[in-house]
């Protein structure tokens, strides 16, 4: 049996998974924010309760990010300040992307 | 309240053709949903963890493969800057929070799960649905099938 805990609504559910817990955090700490031990083991609770289902599940956990109300206007965020930036990035990922396919490094 | 989650696949596509790219990247979706029910009590219940943070680092990324690593070997940190996250608002060097073993142990201490398997398993994001689905989705479910793991969390960063 699968249980997936994570933070993106979207691409899990898209995909389709037996059972998903979400936890509306930060991409980067499913279980809840670093070292707030009491979330993660309240995460890994709300997530073994999963398995009682009898159908695909996906459950919402209540707990909410400590840290900038903000958050989530932060993550991929695209303005002018970072325009030129994101171009050279961009540029510098096909770069290597030739390099690697050019070595054989590919799957 | 209507839910605001973040819509990472719209800002994923714009954030890349910011980038310059012009095909969108399509996210794996499947027609059913595989699913199973438990055949015993949760409390006897063997448990692994899936994991997309980097084990093995010196491995180059575009051929990183699933693999299955005794928990015996856990890194103290595991290499999670090649993953996409939320860089600018958290960090990853709680490893707890996104692999989480200590917390896992104490439900065992408490009696609520069973015990851990011997293995854990690590699955690369590949760019590839190939490689994920056909290669690296079935050496990890053959070698939770030999451990006899009963639930496996797949928590993804």
């Amino acid at each position: 049996m699968t249980i997936v805990i994570g933070s993106a609504m979207d691409i899990v559910t898209h995909c389709k998974v037996p059972r998903y817990l979400h936890n509306d955090l930060p991409l980067g700490n499913p279980l809840g924010a670093p070292d707030d031990r009491a979330s993660h083991r309240y995460s890994l609770l709300k997530a073994f309760a999963m398995t009682d289902a009898t159908s695909p599940l996906v459950t919402v956990s209540d707990l909410r990010w400590p840290g900038d109300p903000d958050w989530k206007s932060v993550y991929n965020r695209i303005d002018d300040s970072n325009r030129d930036q994101l171009l050279k990035m961009g540029e510098e990922n096909r770069r290597k992307r030739a390099e690697n396919k050019a070595q054989g490094l590919t799957r | 309240m209507a839910a605001d989650f973040i819509p990472y696949m719209e800002r994923t596509r714009l954030y890349y053709r910011a980038q310059g790219f012009t095909r969108d990247y399509v996210w794996a979706t499947h027609d059913d949903t595989p699913f199973h029910t438990l055949k015993k009590p949760l409390n006897t219940c063997r448990v692994t963890l899936i994991t997309t943070a980097v084990a093995h680092p010196e491995i180059p990324k575009p051929v990183r493969k699933a693999e299955s690593i005794p928990f015996s070997e856990v890194p103290d940190s595991f290499l999670t800057d090649e993953l996409s996250w939320d860089k600018e608002t958290t960090h990853t060097d709680d490893r707890e929070s996104y692999f989480p073993i200590e917390s896992l142990t104490a439900l065992i201490d408490d009696g609520v799960i069973g015990s851990l398997a011997d293995r854990f398993h690590f699955i690369p994001t590949q760019y590839s649905h190939r490689a994920t689905i056909d290669e690296d989705a079935p050496a990890i479910a053959r070698a939770c099938i030999e451990d006899d793991v009963d639930v496996a969390l797949l928590v993804p960063i």
